[in-house]
């Protein structure tokens, strides 16, 4: 029986109750207590000062890549749970991708078993959408919920054919999952290394168009109009796609959407000098798409911030643009950039920035978490606003640290996780 | 180390309109060894240069190996097949290695956008691109540079129009960036499928029809059209691409003046260029080749930290 633990006179913030009010949290027997501005404390409890900190909903993050099984060296589920506890996260969902694909009840069980042997941060298995993500036959998504999966996506690349796509979606109804897509028309981002522009004609490089994603987000959401289906559009990158979304929403098709911290902050000058860290896909886009996905993320037309974690070693990325893989590293950054950037940019409330960290995405995949309820889990994210800290990758507890954001100044940092009350990462220690 | 280069040559998008002039006035004197019966000065006696091709290259390859042997430098020519770089060493472990073995100077020609930039950025050696990927391709556009500036008197105000592939073409780009900084006007002209996504925005005029650009222009540098482009379904034919954009004889006929007749080489006759045009006496095309050298020679001696003077000595006996 652990201690109870009273974090006492931060601000609390949970967006599920439109709560925003200093108060103490207790939290016993792994569960959130008692919320108020002067709770009682049981005997014995450990009292936690966290006046000028914020005391939220444990933070979620959706589209995580580990590395486990198939590239051990990058990532593992155990390090990656480490980085998202590190990075304010009391729950991820890692993406099927692996090697061998997640695409079957064992490899589901195996990421969740792996889950539970780290004992760290929640680590919630997305099965494929077919079988070994080759996009022809469809995975068994029944045995795969059941194991624990709690969506399903190819993600990685995207589902090409359009009668998969269709056929999944009207298949997870029955287990009311989403499919989650990564939008591409691959005939024309075949070969494309970062965004169609100007940086690209100057750098030589071959671009992705815009039009290449946007294309699978109107096919996607037509097939989820067609079908009742539940699509999940990850990493939007464009102001074409935020319009598609948003008249699908107005239609009242069932469709989420996320978008990275990179993508809300970056743009495609990040790849000068041919900066393999600013290499990923969907590429970084123009400042014109930055502007509308944040005004979309304030709208709720993009539901959400995922950090579509990618590590990969270090001499991967020593290589020539061309030859270097696509992403980047984001659970130790993701909170501390949106904050720097939403927040203190003026963008987002943080009460605003926690729901889309928070409750919202834990609501798209239908997590347990995102929510301060008394008797709800004691999945607790302790964040203060006002640390001022420098990314130095070497300090990151993933394996990897392919990451833009080096050297760069942010403004706000995880200081305590907790999950079902026990402690997962503790910057004071 | 030189002052007046900095230390690589990359690209010409980085340098300044004076350095740009510094390497074709120092070219100036440099035609002159080539002419000579003994084709040799000592100016990089003792440097040793490695020629770093990971790609095809004939013409390129064989002029900077001149422009070495002509300065007295010692190189060693590596290709891609035969080396290590076929069995799957990455270009970090390449340049390492040639680091270790304490090399002056490395010519790099590689597949890859960027590869002389990464080069440059992890070697001690003075790096010089002979063309990146679809980036640049700075001693071509140098000796275009030459070669009209031969031709016309100068580059300031006059009309060059790219003809061909230009999304592909590093030797677009860099002549884009040389001809611009010097004063140049400068268009572009080629099917749509092969012009890249908003190059106007480089300051260059994009035309549509080859006759609206023959129309306009004082020199036209025509593209090598890479027989690769249409299998990939950029064209639909080579012969439809000579009849549409192909720089003809009839066609030239119809301007108001002469224009200069460019190309980078190697020509595909009867697809980009007619021979007539090719062979005929607008055509500068076998100066640039010869142009090719003295350049490469400037690039490589201001490198290697060769004295500008030599580039004002030879400006004083063109006064006299």
């Amino acid at each position: 029986m652990t201690r109870p633990l009273v974090l006492a006179g931060g601000r609390v913030i949970d967006p599920s109750k439109n709560l925003d009010q200093t108060a103490d949290v207790l939290i016993q027997d792994g569960k959130i207590a008692a919320i108020g501005p002067s709770i009682g404390r049981p005997d014995g409890a450990d009292v936690r000062d966290v006046r000028g900190q914020v005391v939220a909903p444990g933070l979620v993050d959706i589209h995580v890549h580990l590395r486990e099984p198939g590239n051990e060296d990058e990532e593992t589920v155990a390090t990656g749970a480490r980085a998202a506890a590190a990075g304010g996260f009391t729950a991820i969902c890692a993406m099927p991708n692996t090697d061998p694909v997640t695409d079957n009840q064992a490899a589901v069980g195996f990421i969740v078993r792996q889950s539970v042997r780290a004992g760290l941060t929640r680590v919630y298995p997305i099965g494929a959408v077919s079988v070994g993500q080759k996009g022809e036959k469809l995975a068994e998504f029944g045995e795969m919920v059941g194991a624990g999966a709690v969506a399903v996506s190819d993600d990685g690349r995207p589902v090409v054919s359009g009668h998969l796509m269709r056929t999944a979606l009207e298949y997870a109804r029955t287990f009311d999952i989403a499919v989650a897509d990564h939008c591409e028309e691959p005939t024309l981002a075949a070969g494309g290394v970062m965004h169609e522009g100007l940086v690209a004609t100057r750098l030589g490089l071959k671009g992705i168009p815009a039009a290449a994603e946007e294309i699978m987000v109107a096919r996607d959401v037509l097939l989820a109009e067609l079908t009742g289906g539940r699509v999940h559009l990850c990493h939007m990158s464009t102001s074409g796609s935020v319009d598609l979304i948003r008249r699908a929403k107005e239609r009242g098709v069932r469709v989420t959407a996320e978008v990275t911290p990179h993508h809300l902050v970056l743009t495609d000058h990040a790849c000068e000098n041919y900066d393999t860290h600013a290499k990923m896909n969907p590429p970084l886009r123009e400042a014109a798409d930055v502007a509308a996905l944040r005004q979309a993320l304030k709208e709720g037309v993009i539901d959400c911030i995922a950090s579509d974690h990618a590590p990969h070693a270090y001499d991967e990325k020593e290589a020539a643009f061309d030859d270097a893989p696509f992403g980047i590293v984001g659970l130790e950054t993701a909170f501390a950039v949106a904050h720097t950037e939403l927040v203190q940019g003026g963008v987002l409330t943080l009460p605003e920035l926690v729901a889309r960290m928070s409750t919202l995405p834990a609501r798209v995949f239908g997590l347990a978490g995102g929510t301060l309820h008394p008797g709800a889990a004691a999945d607790v994210s302790v964040l203060d606003p006002r640390q001022q800290w420098t990314v130095d990758p070497k300090r990151f507890f993933t394996k990897c640290r392919n990451t833009p954001f080096a050297g760069r100044e942010l403004v706000g940092r995880p200081t305590l996780t907790l999950v079902a009350g026990k402690i997962v990462h503790d910057a004071n220690v | 180390m030189s002052a007046a280069l900095g230390k690589d040559l990359v690209g010409l998008e980085a340098l300044s309109p004076e350095q740009i002039r510094l390497i074709l006035d120092t070219a100036e004197p440099f035609k002159e060894v080539s002419e000579r019966p003994i084709k040799k000065v000592p100016a990089l006696r003792g440097k040793t240069i490695v020629n770093l091709f990971f790609e095809a290259s004939t013409r390129t390859r064989i002029s900077f190996e001149f422009a070495e042997k002509r300065l007295s430098a010692d190189t060693v020519n590596v290709a891609a097949s035969g080396s290590s770089v076929s069995k799957g060493e990455t270009l970090v472990d390449t340049a390492k290695n040639l680091e270790a073995m304490r090399i002056d100077m490395v010519v790099i020609r590689h597949p890859s956008s960027g590869a002389a930039q990464f080069l440059a950025a992890r070697i001690n050696s003075n790096v010089i691109n002979a063309g990146d990927g679809k980036h640049e391709h700075p001693t071509q556009a140098l000796l275009d540079l030459l070669t009209i500036r031969d031709k016309l008197g100068k580059i300031a105000g006059v009309k060059v129009c790219l003809v061909g592939d230009i999304l592909h073409s590093r030797v677009a780009r860099s002549n884009i960036w040389g001809l611009t900084k010097l004063g140049a006007q400068v268009a572009v002209c080629g099917p749509h499928t092969l012009m890249p996504r908003g190059i106007a925005e480089l300051g260059v005029t994009v035309f549509r029809r080859i006759e609206e650009a023959i129309e306009w222009g004082d020199v036209l540098n025509i593209l090598r059209l890479q027989l690769e482009r249409m299998e990939k379904g950029f064209i639909p034919s080579l012969r439809e691409y000579f009849r549409v954009f192909g720089v003809t004889q009839e066609r030239l006929d119809r301007a108001r003046h002469p224009l200069v007749i460019m190309h980078p080489g190697p020509m595909n006759r009867g697809v980009e260029i007619e021979s007539r045009v090719a062979d005929g006496p607008h055509s500068v095309i076998l100066d640039q080749v010869t142009n090719g050298v003295a350049v490469r020679m400037a690039v490589l001696y201001l490198l290697a930290g060769g004295k500008p003077e030599l580039a004002d000595a030879a400006k004083r006996g063109a006064a006299e």
